[in-house]
């Protein structure tokens, strides 16, 4: 019988393959990119069928269980006013929601929520299943195929192959996925999710260029054992604000019923467990070599990399509403199971806390980016788009911004319509999918608002303006959402007008009040606009010397005019530099540009236009290693050719 | 922040120095430069000769009858091979500085766009020719008129310049990370928070670096460019001997031949390694030939052009009224007063010279005579240079036009932060700014590689999950 046992142990293939439909767009993969480009695909009346390793997985979150903060707010904004569902989904299943960065300007305020990441998970699945158009499936896929540099449908591992004309491919960290801890070490998609181990092989073969990147999550905690008295308490907030432009301000939770996190630091005594350990750590001791971030470091990491200093923050996030398991955020590492409980122990307030999941490392296959488009199609195999971990970025917010985006253009690459290319200056997710083509990352991308070189525009209040006419017009947005959309675009253009021709003439309440600021007394009158730019004046405050408007005006079209007359100059010249690089973005590169035959270009310029292909002589600007004479010259090689053909 | 070439027009300019030369050249390049030299010229048929040819003819003015204006060679070089590797018309005039000024504008109203600085070579180095660092230094090489001003060339080449500009920027990019960090990682307790206050504290001292380079810039500009300068006196108090004084000591490198010209040149000479651009020399002959009645006037429109005045007083007679008059009118000018004829008796009342028109620069001409212009180096040193000219071989000096263009643009994009900080602007939105002075400073050394602020951000700060 033993023999028999290991029989049973052995894995098998299956041999037979069997037809198992048809459709228009076939999405790999359910997480935040998947789920979001399925959705949008479907909702774009494509027939659309979503697999996923496993149906526990949809829209799971393995790491931190919060959406949203700076730059990855301002993304799921984006998403929302393009027709996405992340911001909807957080607005129904968050447990806490704070505003960051309050005291800074507008550009770089930033709403996070902490998530019930069951309930995520649960309606995005709920949405999914919903959803006419839309097929969901637990399956693994092995293979993808292609026909003359066609993406034509894919095979799974039960020997189902399903045709489509588009594919989008979100594996996330289950491509060859391998967790780590201590000298542990197994096949293993996220959270001890099954992995997909023949899909990579495959498209190997078919000639794509894989990297391996890692990652890690933090331990996990019973709540009850936390001595909360140790910790200090960080509540959520209590003027009302959500993801969704449609979620109304009366859903927003009281205080009272949110959930806080507390934060408490890492000691000396922690660190010199660390220290003792780091023979046993793989992410030290050589065994794991694939690339980790650096905004994101193990805890490891920052003990070796930092060593002056004695302490660092930790984090406790709770994980949902009626679940005990806590995130210990702040102590992400890959140390034997052992020695992780040690490590938590050390902690003030975590003396006696019962890990309930080892924190651990986790390598994985990406497809480096620059095998892709703008429009996120592969340039190697025509109807496959890549979104998400795939493409090497980091974070739940990013993936589901290239989701959204890769489901649109596989739809409208159905339709036969021009792919959809949000620029730098359009929005955070123009900038994400920007970098990823043209520089490529070598370690998981994540996005910051240093990134963006046009944050005044790119604020997350004004998201809806800049993208919900595009979401309208792609059919995302409804025409119902998007007169209410016109509607608040109005209330905001007609309240600058007013206050740019409206004069407060001098009186002593008002000089009063500037007085009282240190400000000289008015002489002559001032236009309301101008009196609402002193950094002092805030728009209630300009309402007590002015009349009031007609109706009542929503706290969200008086947050686009305060900060748009305010911030007038400073955007104006923001404008001006988006205005000089839509100039060269309009200077396209011809296709079938032949390198070679350019003289002046330097190798390594040369080497570097080749591989990522830029559209626009803008994109060909920003390629490192792509010098300015490079540019000068190729730039002037375009003309001179533009010119031969005119002649 | 990449130079791109927008259009590509026909551009033209004087290429050789003003002034120096009996012969100056106006050079046209571009695609256009054949058919516009054909509408103005008068002789053979341009498109017709072989290129790299040089053929006689005479301009015409188009506008004005076709009557002839100059005399001239033109040169016609064809694309490629030549210097900007388009088309290249050279003109090469004969008659002075005002004739050749007069061609120019004809070429210019004839279909050619004036060129900017150094446009030239900016296109031999678009169309391949030559790199940016050699353009730079060329266009600098071409310009330097001294031996000083050529070091100070040779050693922006040599990268001294640029370890400067490294350190500033490194010094901006600190400040940016930071900034950059407590808004990415608004609960991370490891960096300070840069508040308005060291917001300011550091974007002055940042001022304080650029205006230090821009200085410097002065002196280079002096260095290149040379001081315009003016001798000013009332007739007959020794300035024509002063000038053939300056001009017959050995370092002059310019004199004007009469009678070859019929416009007069500008001469230099050169003091202390500066060229001294001397201006209206052609006036003081003038008045010290004949008695001359608008001695004053003349002198005023002088003294407006230049950077640097003599005044020459004769010491054997009080101050005379017009003396008074010429003291007040260069009141605020850089000037050195030289005391003539010192050699007889002493009438004129140097206290009341010093009190009552604050000259402090006084130089006893004799004292030329005897030593040659050293007295002269030495106070034009003290007026234009603190730390003296012997130091500017080892010191970094900003000499190039867009260098110093782009330092004054990053200066101004750092006053804008202090402005907007100092009326409440939000650090983030204020640092808008200090972002494009990085820019700027990066466009000198030719590193925008944003990338860095990034390396920046996670070298320093331990961020993260």
């Amino acid at each position: 019988m033993t023999e028999n046992k290991n029989e049973v142990l052995k894995e098998t293939e299956v041999k037979h393959t069997y037809d198992a439909g048809e459709y228009d767009v076939i999405v790999v993969g359910a997480g935040h990119a998947g789920s979001e480009a399925a959705l949008a695909a479907a909702r774009m009346g494509q027939k659309t069928l979503l697999l996923t390793i496993s149906l526990e997985m949809v829209a799971f979150m393995p790491c931190n269980p919060s959406v949203g903060g700076p730059a990855k707010g301002t993304v799921v904004r984006e998403i929302d006013a393009l027709g996405g569902e992340m911001g909807k989904n957080i607005d129904k299943t968050y447990i806490q929601m704070r505003m960051l960065n309050t005291g800074k300007g507008p550009a770089v305020q930033a709403l996070r929520a902490q998530a019930d990441k069951h309930a995520y998970h649960q309606e995005m699945k709920n949405t999914i299943e919903k959803e006419p158009n839309l097929d969901l499936r637990q399956a693994i896929v092995d293979d993808l195929l292609v026909k003359d540099h066609k993406a034509e449908g894919v095979v799974t591992n039960t020997g189902a192959t399903y045709h489509s004309k588009t594919v989008v491919m979100a594996t996330g960290t289950s491509a060859r996925g391998q967790i780590y801890i201590g000298e542990l070490r197994y096949s293993s998609g996220p959270n001890n999710s099954l992995p997909s181990i023949k899909l990579s092989k495959n498209l190997e073969k078919k000639g794509f260029n894989l990297e391996r990147f890692k990652t890690g999550t933090p331990p996990r905690i019973n709540g009850n054992t936390i001595n909360y008295a140790e910790t200090e308490e960080q509540p959520g907030d209590a003027q009302p604000r959500h993801f969704s432009y449609t979620t109304p301000y009366s859903d927003y939770l009281s205080v009272s019923d949110q959930v806080s996190c507390w934060l408490t630091y890492t000691n000396p005594k922690t660190h010199s467990l660390i220290r003792d350990n780091l023979d046993r750590s793989p992410l030290f001791n050589g065994i794991i070599d694939g690339i980790g971030p650096r905004y994101c470091p193990s805890l490891e990491d920052k003990v070796v990399r930092f060593a002056d200093k004695d302490r660092h923050q930790v984090f406790l996030e709770p994980e949902g509403r009626g679940n005990d398991e806590w995130y210990v955020d702040g102590m992400s590492n890959s140390m034997p199971e052992e020695i992780q409980q040690e490590m938590l122990h050390s902690v003030k307030g975590l003396e006696n806390a019962q890990m309930m999941r080892p924190g651990y490392a986790i390598e994985y296959d990406i497809i480096t980016p620059q095998q892709m488009k703008p429009s996120m199609e592969s340039k190697l195999v025509e109807g496959l788009f890549t979104a998400g971990q795939t493409n090497g970025t980091s974070g739940y917010e990013e993936a589901a911004g290239q989701g959204l985006i890769a489901g649109i253009n596989a739809a409208r690459k159905v339709q036969n319509k021009d792919p959809l290319i949000l620029k730098r200056s359009d929005a955070y997710i123009g900038v994400l999918l920007d970098d990823l083509v043209t520089k490529g990352t070598n370690e998981p991308y994540r996005l910051l608002t240093s990134r963006a070189e046009y944050r005044l525009l790119l604020r997350n209040d004004n998201a809806d303006m800049r993208l919900t006419p595009i979401g309208h017009e792609i059919g995302l947005i409804s025409d119902e959402r998007y007169a209410e959309f016109e509607k608040k675009r109005q209330a905001v253009e007609d309240e600058i007008k007013r206050l740019e021709s409206l004069r407060i003439k001098p009186s002593d309440k008002i000089n009063q009040f500037v007085e009282s600021h240190g400000d000289k007394p008015l002489q002559d009158g001032i236009l309301a606009a101008q009196f609402l730019r002193r950094p002092y004046v805030d728009y209630d405050k300009l309402l007590e010397f002015i009349p009031a408007t007609e109706n009542k005006l929503d706290p969200r079209v008086i947050e686009q005019v305060s900060i748009r007359v305010k911030y007038a100059g400073y955007i104006k010249k923001e404008e001006a530099k988006v205005a000089k690089m839509k100039r060269m973005e309009s200077k396209k590169i011809p296709e079938n540009i032949d390198y070679d035959a350019i003289d002046g270009i330097a190798t390594e310029g040369k080497q570097k236009l080749k591989e990522i292909q830029p559209q626009t002589i803008a994109q060909a600007s920003r390629i490192s290693g792509v010098n300015p004479s490079d540019i000068a010259i190729l730039g002037v090689y375009i003309q001179q050719g533009k010119i031969a053909k005119t002649k | 922040m990449t130079l791109i070439t927008t259009d590509y027009d026909t551009i033209a300019a004087v290429s050789t120095p003003a002034g120096v030369g009996g012969i100056s050249i106006v050079r046209i390049s571009g695609s256009d430069a054949l058919k516009i030299a054909q509408k103005i010229y008068r002789g053979k048929q341009l498109d017709q000769v072989t290129t790299d040819t040089i053929n006689y003819g005479h301009i015409i003015d188009p506008a004005n009858d076709n009557s002839e204006v100059d005399e001239v060679m033109v040169s016609v070089m064809r694309a490629p091979k030549t210097y900007t590797k388009e088309d290249i018309i050279e003109i090469n005039c004969h008659g002075g500085i005002q004739v050749t000024n007069k061609v120019l504008q004809i070429v210019l109203r004839n279909g050619a766009r004036m060129a900017e600085p150094g446009e030239f070579t900016k296109r031999a180095f678009l169309n391949g020719r030559i790199d940016l660092s050699q353009s730079e230094a060329v266009m600098d090489l071409i310009d330097a008129k001294t031996d000083e001003a050529r070091k100070a060339a040779l050693n922006q080449l040599d990268g001294n310049l640029s370890a400067v500009i490294k350190k500033l920027r490194q010094k901006i990019v600190d400040l940016l990370a930071n900034v950059e960090v407590n808004i990415d990682y608004p609960e991370y307790d490891g960096a300070e928070e840069v508040t308005s206050k060291l917001m300011l504290e550091r974007a002055r001292e940042i001022k304080t670096d650029i205006n230090h380079l821009l200085d410097t810039a002065q002196q280079g500009k002096v260095l290149r460019d040379g001081l315009n300068t003016a001798i000013v006196g009332r007739p007959n108090v020794g300035k024509s001997s002063l000038l053939n004084r300056l001009l017959h000591e050995e370092k002059a490198i310019v004199t004007d031949v009469p009678g070859t010209t019929r416009d007069v040149l500008d001469e230099y000479v050169n003091v202390a390694g500066v060229p001294l651009h001397l201006v209206d020399t052609a006036g003081i002959r003038d008045t010290e030939d004949k008695v001359e009645k608008i001695g004053v006037g003349r002198s005023r429109d002088a003294i407006k052009q230049s950077d640097l005045v003599l005044l020459v007083l004769n010491a054997n007679e009080p101050l005379t009224d017009e003396d008074r008059e010429l003291l007040d009118l260069t009141q605020n000018n850089k000037r050195i007063i030289l005391l003539n004829k010192t050699d007889l008796d002493e009438h004129l009342d140097i206290t009341e010279l010093k009190q009552n028109y604050g000259a402090s620069e006084i130089i006893k001409t004799s004292a030329i005579a005897e030593n040659g212009t050293k007295s002269l180096e030495d106070t034009i040193s003290k007026l234009f240079f603190t730390k003296g000219i012997a130091s500017t071989q080892n010191d970094v000096m900003v000499t190039n036009a867009r260098h110093i263009s782009l330092l004054q643009q990053a200066l101004d994009s750092v006053q804008t932060v202090i402005d907007g900080v100092e009326s409440g602007l939000p650090v983030d939105i204020a640092q808008i700014d200090l972002h494009s002075a990085w820019d700027y400073l990066g466009e000198i050394t030719g590193d925008s590689y944003d990338d860095e602020l990034m390396d920046q951000l996670f070298e320093k700060f331990c961020i993260g999950k």
